[in-house]
């Protein structure tokens, strides 16, 4: 059988109403998808069925997962937050400067950690050997960026505006334009790996990806804020997007705020 | 709602979470990555496993994220996991002297990966051992779980978390002695054999 958007759109909206109707009912807000979302087939399969095993770590200051691992200027080159300058030519596309800061759930800034980024190029391809998209590859464009906080938790990255890009989830599905982020924090318990889309994209309310966060509120904290002051004048356009790290951690070092 | 007011002294809401995707292999996997031990140490120790899905097949997708202490039970501080060439632009490898304790694995074209990292020791109250995150596509929220060593029988009869996994499933945590210091860890996201995962509140 062959699956259509209006499945998929049917599927998004039963699972939006279930979450709306277990918060009315005093279930707690979900800031993150359930791993069991069928609008994205892929989950299907790959998501575990026995609930977790829950550790409170506030019984054992020794977790290994409350220490993280440490990046520094050896992890990093100079060069890599500008991804318009990886190779010897400019890459074809919008270019943006997009830049936030990196916090803790009680609003301290992540100092120091490193912030992953990939991304398709401005047509919607990625540089992936497996990704068989028709669309043009940019040799002046890989789409891999990489820097570490700084000391107020900012990144800061110059790149091109990513295309919107279709994949087989079902008959006409195309992924908003995102960027692809991974960063870790202060413990391995507040590991992320996310996306980030651009305001007002049409393709929103067709994606499971991003429908598969049920909740209004979280959902929108996905969606980085045009910001003219981030805009480089004669050069690009600016977003930006604070990435709030979930997971408890054990530094509670009052420095700085 | 993307500029975080921090003004406030409630604590703010965070990021959700998303699939890593299938494109990610040209971006987080990086020479090195699963030679986590020091150059010739002799505590080092060989995990290896596949991970499969629901109806058993290997996932040639899945990205395996290990972090843990060091022989003696020390957490390392060193950075240097993906050591860069300022010249080049790509990667230079470890040093192969420092422990940084962190290593990211892709699993291959048939479902398998592999590390070589250095026996841990333990800490607190815990059996020793390495901690991972799992990351693929399909996988919307990454996962975590530990690789426990055999061979400790009083200690691992000890651990605070294995205490309290209903005994059908501990054998899901602990790696299998292959002999030689090499060790096997499969790891299932779901069905018969399912591994166990946990939540860190
Ligand atoms: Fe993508």
């Amino acid at each position: 059988m062959t699956l259509t958007q209006h499945d998929i759109d049917a599927e998004i909206a039963a699972e939006h109403a279930a979450y709306e109707k277990r918060v009315a009912e005093g279930a707690p807000v979900e800031h993150h998808p359930r791993r069991d979302y069928a609008p994205y087939r892929s989950s299907v399969l790959r998501h575990p069925k026995q609930p977790p095993i829950a550790i409170d770590v506030t019984k054992d200051p020794e977790l290994v997962e409350l220490s993280s691992p440490a990046f520094g200027e050896r992890d990093i080159t100079e060069i890599d937050n500008d991804l318009t300058r990886q190779h010897t030519g400019e890459p074809v596309g919008e270019r943006i400067t997009v830049s936030g800061r990196l916090l803790d759930r009680e609003g301290r800034p992540v100092r120091g950690q490193l912030v992953e980024i990939w991304q398709a190029n401005s047509a919607g391809r990625y540089a992936h050997q497996r990704e068989q998209h028709d669309a043009p590859l940019d040799p002046n464009f890989t789409g891999v960026g990489r820097t570490l906080s700084d000391d107020d938790g900012f990144y800061r990255f110059t790149t091109v505006q990513p295309g919107p890009y279709p994949w087989r989830n079902h008959v006409n599905a195309w992924r908003p334009a995102h960027i692809h982020f991974s960063v870790f924090g202060s413990a391995f318990t507040q590991r992320l790996v996310t996306q980030m889309y651009f305001p007002n994209d049409p393709l929103f309310p067709y994606d499971p990806i991003l429908q598969s966060v049920t909740d209004d509120a979280a959902r929108q904290r996905l969606i980085a804020t045009y910001d003219h002051s981030l805009s480089v004048p004669e050069f690009s356009l600016g977003y930006h997007w604070d990435i709030v790290l979930d997971g408890p951690n054990a530094t509670w070092i009052e420095e700085g705020r | 709602m993307t500029k975080i007011d921090t003004s406030t002294p409630e604590r703010v809401p965070p990021t959700p979470s998303h699939t890593v995707g299938p494109f990610y292999g040209y971006a987080l996997p990086f020479r090195g990555g699963e030679d986590i031990a020091p150059a010739g140490h002799p505590d080092t120790v060989t995990v290896h496993g596949y991970v499969y899905d629901g109806e058993g097949n290997p996932l040639p997708d899945a990205l395996v994220e290990l972090w843990g202490p060091d022989t003696e039970g020390n957490v390392p501080t060193a950075d240097g996991s993906m050591r860069r060439d300022p010249a080049s632009g790509g990667f230079l490898g470890r040093n192969g002297v420092e422990f940084t304790g962190f290593g990211r694995i892709q699993t291959d074209a048939n479902g398998h990966w592999y590390a070589r990292t250095l026996r841990p020791g333990a800490r607190g109250p815990s059996a020793p051992y390495v901690s991972v995150c799992l990351f693929a596509r399909g996988l919307l929220v990454h996962l975590f779980t530990r690789i426990y060593l055999p061979g400790d029988a009083a200690a691992l009869a000890a651990d605070p978390l294995l205490a309290r996994v209903p005994a059908a499933r501990r054998d899901t945590l602990i790696a299998a002695d292959e002999g030689q210091g090499t060790y096997r860890f499969d790891i299932r996201l779901q069905g018969e054999g399912e591994t166990v995962f946990l939540e860190f509140q």
